[in-house]
């Protein structure tokens, strides 16, 4: 109906002005009267006993407020989690902690000073115990994280999905068959793929403000899930959905690691219907870093068996994944989500096991990527290792074992899921022809020949994203705990103002990802308005349908498609007042410049006019309700699987084992693109945070539990300085499981890119025998993986 | 992340501003407080007193005394980095600066409080050292000059005394055929960052050969230290890549060597022959 699209074009970020100009709201800048400031006592032990808790010091000093222990607050219960799976988090723990940084206790006071100063002034006697930090010793179960669990091992994911035991012997001796062929090679390598840190650039922030006359929350925090943290507070402190709002204003970053209810969440509210004044907890870079959620962390083997000829008859993955300490929101799901696309864009029978295991540490949950990254590491490492090794082309490998276009739609993954579209070889080979491969390839060899390391490496990925699908609730994912809806359904909420201007609310909300831009242009391509003319409200439980969030690329795809659908039946009823006000039939409305018009005609009827009308039941058709507005819920049928091929070139100085990434080329394919800009920046930051744990990110704990990189000084994160240009382009195979044909990108850039680098690195040091570095490759590792292959 | 309570005074002039810290024993100075800030911040040093120098006139300008220049207390690293006059007469420094942080620290960050801070891997220090540099350090009693060679004593410890400010570091210029560098591999990889490990050489080339030599490395040990046994080969040679490389060979004797996150002893003492011998190299073609 629709006659200009907005849709595809290139709109610039309509949020960026203020936020470049300090102008957002973010959590920490909403001040409220007589607000009282958190800070907390953490444990500076991984493990340890806690003898005693003295907080006479601490109450006694002037401008404290309050200081809360274990005995406060234990009879709210432990940190709630999705999958509570292992140990739940207490609120605040007094009897034996489990990792640095543990809660003990908390203090309200007058400031954010004072209340560091009584922070430091309680007190807390602690019997130091031994730690289990490595994964393999917490597999093997010698000492146990938690007295009352049988084993550390929480969950073992083993795949494909739906295979029982039975049906895993079978594929694992078909593999063994194949491995026992005499035109067969088997490549098999231990690899680590480290924990991160999230590090967004707002770190979370909470403010908690009940109103003792009204029995109600106003709840402001830095979230990426504002309707689930309505839901926990109300399920905390026995209260309707309809008495906690939660506002998650502007969000400076997320990454998953606000993908989460977190303790100090809940304290801070308990704190302020205590204290009957607001309460806040900001939470510092340094605390944050044991504080809040972790990623990644695994250890696993990947074994790769295939003919000489480059057919991969079996690919194998067995390994550990850190949980941390306590489950969180998503914990124990992380490489369930790995095994999603633990065997690619490929066809090859595919053997998946990860053991979950606890440790001393802080717990792990969803960061970037949550499991896919990890899960495509893995493959496309091995699967660069076995070309090397039949020495083909590490393209006519893949291009060889993918899963072919005519498989789709609805192709079954060897994983056991159904994917939604796909055409792998073809972006494959815009790729290669974006690089211009076998040129890369001459220039590598060319400067070799000038006796410098260089190297070119390429990657392939598939992602799933876009959680939605109904189905998933079967699989154990649901948000009941929160007093949640169990589906990941998508809402929006479109209304059309008296004036004539728009208002678009949804329940997801953004940390970075430009949902001001892309929901005003999915609106407004459906009404033919101006994006000018749209607001978009978002993270506010208030003003939004519920939704579940904004996480796992699953924004646009899900609650985009639900504003779609919301505008679609707005549209509908404004056609049939436009073909009312215009005497004309309803279907030969169209919308576009502002209004309605007949299509071909100069008659035409502004949004303004029709909204008053709207608005004016006795002016309306006969028999039609006043008002324009439309709410959807939108379920998708499936996932979305976005795909794409990364490649890297880079040059190693081998006297120092530093790394520089001369080239990278992106060519990825989401499906349709709404906003190009937009689509680009989350490839452009994906690929940073994939290239930060290739090369520089490693949270790092030593034997007793503490983490060794845990300021910025010593975590080093990516900066735009230390990165290349990224030279992106896109296919575009559209999805058939929503209406705009949008798969998510959210994450594909991180899923892409550390593999990229690292088959690169491992390139251009090939001559010097290094098959392997594991990440991040800083200059260190490089360095003595050359000297190892050279004794 | 919140310091605890603390005063705050910026005086005006030099004299106020040392009287401040003999009266307050504990009192630190801020300059650019890129290190100052987040070591309070992290309440790993909690002073009650902070006396800013930034508003003492006088302190800002790189001076050219002739045979010396003098770096007044407030000059910036962006400063040292961009100016033609050191760049020309003690490269090594002017290196050292524009590798030093990022594009903010450069520009908030003093040349005399990185060498006040005296820390195990920062730039500056050893660019200091190997140019032969002079600290002026003032106090009530008056001023007194101190050899870069007998500044760096230990762990973030100078050899200024608490009721002391560094008001200028002078550096000598290069004579006739003289050149100096520094190259380092930063901890986020190339240059960027704090030193993994790094080196700075101030050569003299006459009659074809090295007639003097001062080398000294960064990152390795627990401070800044002169690597005198890579001079002493270095001098009389002819300069070649083989003399420079077997010079290179003793760029930590005698230093303790430790490890950090950053590098394993053998990877920093390989690192340190390595920049060693990038410097010299480059201090060789330099002096021409
Ligand atoms: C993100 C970041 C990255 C950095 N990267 C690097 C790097 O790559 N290489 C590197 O070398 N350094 C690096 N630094 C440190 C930086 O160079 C600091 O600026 C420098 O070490 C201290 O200078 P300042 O003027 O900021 O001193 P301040 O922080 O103000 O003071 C530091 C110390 O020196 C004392 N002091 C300062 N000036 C005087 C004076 N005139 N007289 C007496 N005492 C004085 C202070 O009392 C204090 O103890 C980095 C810092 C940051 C924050």
């Amino acid at each position: 109906m629709s006659s200009t699209s907005v849709l595809g074009g290139v709109v610039r970020r309509r949020e960026d002005p203020a936020l470049i100009r300090g102008g957002g709201l973010y959590t920490d800048d909403v001040k409220l009267a007589g607000t009282a400031h958190a800070a907390f006592v953490r444990s500076p032990y991984a493990h340890a006993r806690v003898v005693s808790v003295d907080t006479s010091a601490a109450e006694a000093m002037e401008g404290v407020a309050a200081v809360y222990t274990a005995a406060d607050v234990e009879h709210l219960g432990p940190l709630i989690a999705q999958a509570p799976v292992g140990a739940l988090r207490p609120l605040l723990n007094n009897g034996t902690v489990k990792h640095v940084g543990e809660a003990v206790a908390m203090v309200m006071a007058e400031d954010p000073y004072l209340a560091r100063d009584a922070a430091d002034a309680v007190e807390v006697d602690y019997d130091p115990l031994p730690a289990v930090v490595d994964l393999k010793e917490s597999l093997g179960g010698a000492m146990k994280v938690h007295d009352d669990m049988d084993s550390n091992t929480l969950v073992t994911w083993a795949g494909p999905f739906g295979a029982d035991e039975d049906a895993l012997a079978e594929l694992r001796a078909g593999i063994d068959a194949a491995k026992s062929r005499d035109d067969t090679v088997v490549v098999s390598q231990e690899m680590i793929n480290q924990r991160l840190i999230p590090v967004p650039i707002e770190p979370r922030s909470v403010l908690a403000d009940y109103q003792a006359g009204y029995g109600r929350f106003d709840i402001y925090s830095s979230t990426q899930i504002p309707s689930a943290l309505a839901g926990a507070i109300g399920r905390y402190f026995g209260m309707a959905l309809n008495q906690v709002t939660v506002k998650a204003m502007e969000v400076g970053g997320g990454f998953g690691c606000k993908l989460n209810v977190y303790n100090d969440e809940v304290l801070t509210a308990y704190a302020s219907k205590q204290l009957g004044r607001p309460v806040k907890w900001t939470e510092t870079r340094r605390e944050a870093a044991n504080s809040t959620i972790q990623g990644r962390g695994w250890v696993a083997t990947a074994t790769m068996t295939g003919t000489n000829d480059g057919e991969i008859l079996g690919f194998e993955l067995e390994g550990i994944a850190d949980m941390g300490a306590y489950s969180q929101n998503f914990t124990v799901a992380i490489p369930f989500l790995g095994l999603f696309v633990g065997s690619g864009q490929y066809r090859f029978p595919t053997y998946w096991k990860m053991d979950c295991v606890t440790t001393h540490t802080m717990t792990t949950d969803a960061y970037r990527g949550a499991g896919r990254p990890e899960a495509a590491y893995y493959l496309e490492r091995i699967i660069d290792m076995y070309s090397r090794e039949i020495g083909m082309d590490p393209t006519e490998v893949r291009r060889r074992n993918y899963i072919p276009a005519s498989d789709f739609p609805a192709a079954v993954s060897p994983m056991g899921f159904a994917m939604d579209t796909g055409d792998y070889e073809a972006n494959l080979d815009a790729a290669l022809e974006s690089a211009g491969w076998s040129g890369l390839l001459a220039e590598r060899d060319a400067a070799r020949a000038e006796g410098r390391c260089v190297g070119v490496g390429i990657a392939t990925y598939v992602e799933v994203c876009g959680f939605g699908p109904a189905p998933l609730v079967d699989l154990g994912f649901s948000w009941a705990e929160y007093q949640m809806p169990s589906a990941f359904n998508g809402s929006g909420l479109v209304r059309i103002h008296p004036d004539g201007s728009a208002t678009v609310s949804i329940g997801t909300g953004p940390s970075g990802q430009g949902h001001q831009t892309t929901w005003a242009q999915i609106v407004g391509d459906g009404l033919g308005m101006d994006v000018e003319r749209i607001r978009v409200i978002h993270g506010d439980t208030e003003e939004a349908p519920p939704s579940i969030g904004s996480f796992g690329s699953r924004s646009a795809a899900v609650d985009g498609s639900a504003c779609y659908e919301a505008t679609r039946k707005v549209q509908a009823k404004a056609a049939r007042i436009a073909a009312h006000l215009l005497e004309a039939s309803e279907e030969d409305i169209e919308f576009g410049d502002g209004g309605a018009r007949v299509a071909g005609t100069d008659s035409s009827v502004s949004w303004e006019e029709i909204a008053k009308t709207a608005y004016q039941p006795h002016l309306l058709p006969e028999g039609m309700e006043g008002g324009l507005e439309a709410h959807a819920i939108f379920s998708p049928g499936n996932a979305t699987w976005p795909f794409g091929t990364h490649i890297a070139v880079v040059e190693v100085d081998p006297d120092t084992g530093n790394v520089q990434i001369l080239r990278y080329i992106g060519m990825d394919d989401c499906g349709n693109v709404i906003s190009p800009m937009i689509v680009d920046g989350q490839i452009h930051g994906g690929i940073a945070q994939g290239i930060g744990q290739a090369l520089f990110e490693d949270a790092v704990y030593d034997g007793d539990g503490n983490l060794l990189a845990g300021s910025l000084m010593d975590y080093i994160l990516p900066t735009a300085a230390d990165l290349p240009f990224f030279e992106l382009d896109r296919t575009v195979t559209p999805t058939d499981i929503n209406p705009l044909g949008v798969k998510g990108i959210g994450e594909a850039g991180t899923i892409g890119a550390a593999q990229t680098v690292v088959n690169a690195v491992v390139d251009a040091l090939e001559s010097l025998g290094v098959t392997h570095i594991d990440m991040p490759l800083r200059p260190r590792r490089v360095w003595q993986a050359i000297q190892d292959a050279r004794t | 992340m919140y310091p605890r309570q603390f005063e705050y005074v910026a005086p005006s002039g030099l004299d106020e501003a040392l009287a401040l810290l003999d009266d307050n024993p504990g009192a630190k100075v801020l300059a650019g407080g890129m290190s100052l800030l987040p070591l309070m911040k992290m309440r790993l040093l909690s002073p009650e007193l902070v006396v800013d120098i930034g508003r003492i006139g006088g302190l800002g300008d790189i001076t050219d005394n002739g045979d010396t220049i003098s770096i007044g207390a407030l000059v910036r690293h962006a400063e040292v980095a961009s100016s033609s006059l050191i760049q020309a007469q003690g490269a090594a420094l002017a290196a050292a600066a524009s590798w030093t942080g990022d594009r903010q620290v450069r520009n908030r960050g003093t040349c005399c409080g990185s060498m006040a801070h005296a820390d195990v891997a920062a730039d500056q220090p050893v660019a200091a050292l190997a140019l032969g540099a002079t600290m002026v350090a003032a106090s009530s009693s008056g001023v007194r000059e101190i050899a870069a060679a007998d500044f760096f004593v230990d762990v973030m410890t100078s050899a200024l005394a608490p009721n002391e400010i560094l008001t200028e570091v002078r550096i000598p210029k290069a004579g006739a055929g003289a050149g100096s560098a520094y190259d380092k591999l930063g901890r986020r990889g190339g240059h960027s960052d704090y030193a993994v490990a790094g080196a700075a050489a101030s050569v003299t080339r006459s009659n074809g050969s090295v007639s003097a030599a001062s080398v000294a490395v960064t990152g390795v040990g627990v401070r800044p230290v002169l690597a005198g046994a890579v001079a002493e080969a270095l001098v009389g040679s002819d300069g070649s890549d083989a003399a420079v490389e077997a010079a290179a060979a003793h760029a930590v004797a005698g230093v303790e060597v430790l490890e950090d996150l950053y590098g394993s002893v053998e990877y920093k003492i390989h690192l340190a022959k390595v920049f060693t011998a990038r410097a010299v190299k480059a201090a060789l073609a330099a002096a021409g």
